[in-house]
């Protein structure tokens, strides 16, 4: 078998082997799965259960508020400041307090509480208040509120891409935005993770210092390619058992809420809209190349990680330790961070030349171009971004090796970024 | 041209495996070796020697192309060392050092495989040499729960799988007791007798004089002397005679005792220096009749007084 394929399966075995990869493997989908789920959950069900007590001075507010089965709201009719006095003994979460006030120039309105209020609960109280003082001034200047309803109107705006062909596709930028930040993400976790994994490998044979012997077999080069590919095919396995598993995992959960779970949960006025949203981003997910994204995630996965891996080799080459490495750590990842928080910028306006430059640029392309894909983007700039993708891990490759060949052998020796240059420069 | 040189180098009588011409190495500002050459013979165990930081380790990573030299070439049978040349050659660096997630066998296997071995070839022969060493149950642990000694075995095994015709071992000894010590050693000699090059770099002397055929001697990056032991303690004679006697040592003025011990009853030893660059009968001649002479033999340095004189004026 050629040395650099026995090297990949060694660094591809030893890591698919290892108990921490299956686990991450199992746990990675169902933490997903939760951090989906766990928000959408708390945000239901946790708001319920508070009570509050009202006293209403100005007696204009009286039946505003209205208990249900979440808040409960009790108006009671004592002193102010016995009130609050009480506050603290009885169980309750908060006093509003309504002063008498002039409709103009409605002030002096309070809550009082024990613990600070969540901003929902705050802007929830502002609503009815303003609501209500709103209807109170409407009929004070003789206008019925019900016809002022009357005259609202609420919008949803489709959008629809039209293509060379003439075909008419209906899109959504918010499934876009879904895909590309989920893409965009995966991709800078998996830079970061599998690049890591790269640099440590790299520590751990330079510092229990069997490089040497494997070396007296293979060409330096050789022993950091082998380790780099080895490594980007442990990435790809898990990301395909990731793929497979939450598919598998959510074809159970949909087995498991059953079609009347379905329908009780679209009956809560609340969840409909959200329904709503959903079904229409789902069918607009039809408007998005889903071959084209998976192929060039793939391809920017592995172009993202080859760039960036071998550069955290390099970095590997040069440190005795996981804490030599951290000095040299921050210009190669500051391109990565950049990217991520560009991302905004990136929604603002896909098209830009912000957007445009940054997913040209290698060091940057595979977040940025990710983000872009879903919105769609013209065949020359992805073939470009790709050609530009390759040349520079290609660059960093060579770069990486020639820094690797003379670090991985030195021990002892304080790194800085002259000494690095010096190993690139020194020759064969 | 090929054919016409193993023709030609054929008709030497001892074959030069491995020629270093005028190779000299500095690391910034430290020269670490200058201007070395020497010439190892085939078929032979070659002591490289010195004391620590003398340059031979740096001189065996430029053998082996770990490192570049700044000057100079290196020759394997007259042909300039190359990647795929070093690839052939067992090395044990002097850095110690194995996968220590890996298991025993896996990791032989891997190495073996890396020097050109097939899988059932390495794993045959990997088998056979655990057996040797006293690490047969061991196959299947981790490397990290092995002690040090027997970590270093398995590295002995993984040069020497794949039979090399050169051995390159750094200090080899250092780190075992005295009885794996022995082990590897009698190992290294029967690699020897199979028809094996062995070149090892050691900075103590005692199994120099037992394993070695030639030496060469490196201080302070520079050669000191190199040959055959034989030839290198014949020109070290310092005309210094040994004698057990009994009488009074007379006094003369082409000998010094340089000192006198006394043995059971009359029986005396003294260590004497002979200043003419005569023979030994000489001496006899001019001490048999003052002393009744009950021994007589020649000082023959060891190594490692000739080690020692050597290096130590230019610690100084």
């Amino acid at each position: 078998m050629n040395k650099v394929s026995l090297i990949i399966f060694r660094e591809y075995l030893t890591r698919v082997k290892k108990k921490s990869f299956i686990i991450a493997t199992f746990l990675g989908p169902i933490l997903m799965g939760a951090v989906m789920f766990l928000p959408t959950y708390f945000a239901l069900n946790t708001q319920g259960n508070q009570s509050f007590q009202v006293i209403d001075e100005s007696g204009l507010m009286g039946a505003v508020f209205v208990s249900d089965n979440e808040v409960s709201y009790e108006y009671i009719s004592t002193n102010l400041d016995i009130a609050k006095s009480d506050l603290l003994e009885n169980d309750v979460d908060g006093l509003i307090y309504i002063p008498e006030f002039e409709l103009n120039e409605p002030q002096g309105f309070a809550l009082y509480g024990a613990s600070n209020q969540s901003i929902s609960t705050l802007s929830s109280i502002e609503n009815t208040l303003e609501l209500h003082i709103e209807s109170l001034r409407l009929s004070a200047s003789g206008l019925d509120k019900e016809v002022i309803d009357s005259f609202e109107a609420n919008i949803d705006l489709n959008t629809i891409n039209l293509s060379n062909s003439g075909g008419e596709q209906e899109s959504s930028s918010g499934a876009a935005t879904i895909i590309g930040y989920i893409a965009s993400f995966m991709i800078y976790m998996f830079v970061f993770i599998y690049g890591a994994m790269c640099m440590r490998g790299v520590i751990e044979e330079k510092s229990s210092r069997i490089v040497e012997i494997v070396l007296s077999s293979v060409k330096p080069f050789e022993l950091m390619m082998g380790k780099v590919i080895g490594i980007a095919m442990v990435g790809l396995t898990q990301f395909v058992l990731w793929i497979l598993l939450t598919g598998g995992i959510s074809m159970l959960i949909s087995v498991f809420l059953s079609p009347e779970a379905l329908e009780m949960g679209a009956a809560n006025s609340e969840m409909s809209s959200e329904a709503d949203m959903m079904a229409t981003a789902l069918s607009a997910l039809g408007g998005i190349n889903m071959t084209l994204v998976l192929s060039s995630f793939l391809f920017y996965f592995i172009g993202g990680y080859f760039l960036y891996g071998a550069l955290f080799a390099a970095i590997g080459s040069a440190s005795d330790s996981d804490a030599d490495a951290q000095q040299f750590m921050f210009p190669v990842t500051a391109p990565l961070i950049i990217s991520i928080i560009s991302l905004s910028l990136v929604l603002q306006d896909p098209h830009g030349s912000v957007s445009f430059w940054m997913s040209i640029i290698p060091f940057t392309s595979p977040i940025i171009m990710m983000m872009r894909i879903p919105f769609g983007v013209a065949p020359w700039e992805l073939i470009l971004s790709m050609f530009m993708l390759i040349l520079g891990f290609l660059f960093t490759l060579w770069i990486a090796g020639r820094i690797y060949r003379v670090g991985i052998l030195m021990h002892g020796t304080k790194v800085n970024w002259k000494i690095l240059a010096k190993w690139f420069m020194t020759s064969d | 041209m090929k054919v016409s040189k193993s023709i030609e180098t054929t008709k030497n009588k001892i074959l030069d495996l491995i020629k270093i011409d005028h190779i000299s190495k500095a690391y910034s500002g430290h020269q670490a070796l200058s201007d070395i050459s020497l010439t190892i013979p085939d078929k032979s165990i070659f002591g490289l020697l010195g004391p620590n930081g003398a340059g031979k380790t740096t001189l065996i990573r430029i053998i082996t192309k770990i490192i570049q030299q700044d000057q100079g070439k290196v020759f394997l049978n007259e042909e300039e060392i190359s990647y795929d040349l070093v690839r052939k050659i067992g090395y044990l660096p002097e850095e110690r050092g194995l996968y220590k997630k890996m298991k025993v066998g896996e990791q032989l296997i891997y190495l073996s495989q890396l020097k050109g071995l097939s899988r059932t070839e390495a794993v045959k022969r990997i088998k056979m040499w655990l057996e040797k060493l006293d690490l047969k149950s061991w196959w299947n642990k981790n490397v990290e729960d092995l002690s040090k000694g027997m970590a270093q075995k398995v590295q002995f095994i993984a040069t020497v799988v794949h039979e090399p015709k050169l051995l390159i071992l750094d200090e080899p000894f250092s780190g075992f007791d005295p009885v794996n010590a022995d082990l590897i050693k009698n190992e290294i000699l029967e690699l020897r007798d199979k028809g094996a090059t062995i070149i090892f770099s050691t900075h103590r002397m005692e199994s120099v004089e037992e394993l070695c055929d030639n030496i060469a001697l490196i201080n302070q990056s520079k050669k000191i002397l190199d040959g055959s032991v034989k030839q290198i303690k014949e020109e070290h004679k310092q005309g210094q005679y040994i004698i057990d006697y009994m009488g009074t040592l007379p006094i003369k003025e082409s000998f010094d005792v340089l000192n006198q011990t006394d043995l059971e009853g009359d029986l005396k030893r003294a260590h004497i220096k002979f200043h003419e660059a005569s023979k030994p009968n000489d001496l006899i001649a001019q001490l048999i009749g003052s002393v009744q002479l009950f021994a007589f033999s020649e000082k023959i340095p060891t190594i490692n007084e000739i080690f020692i004189s050597k290096v130590s004026p230019s610690h100084e």
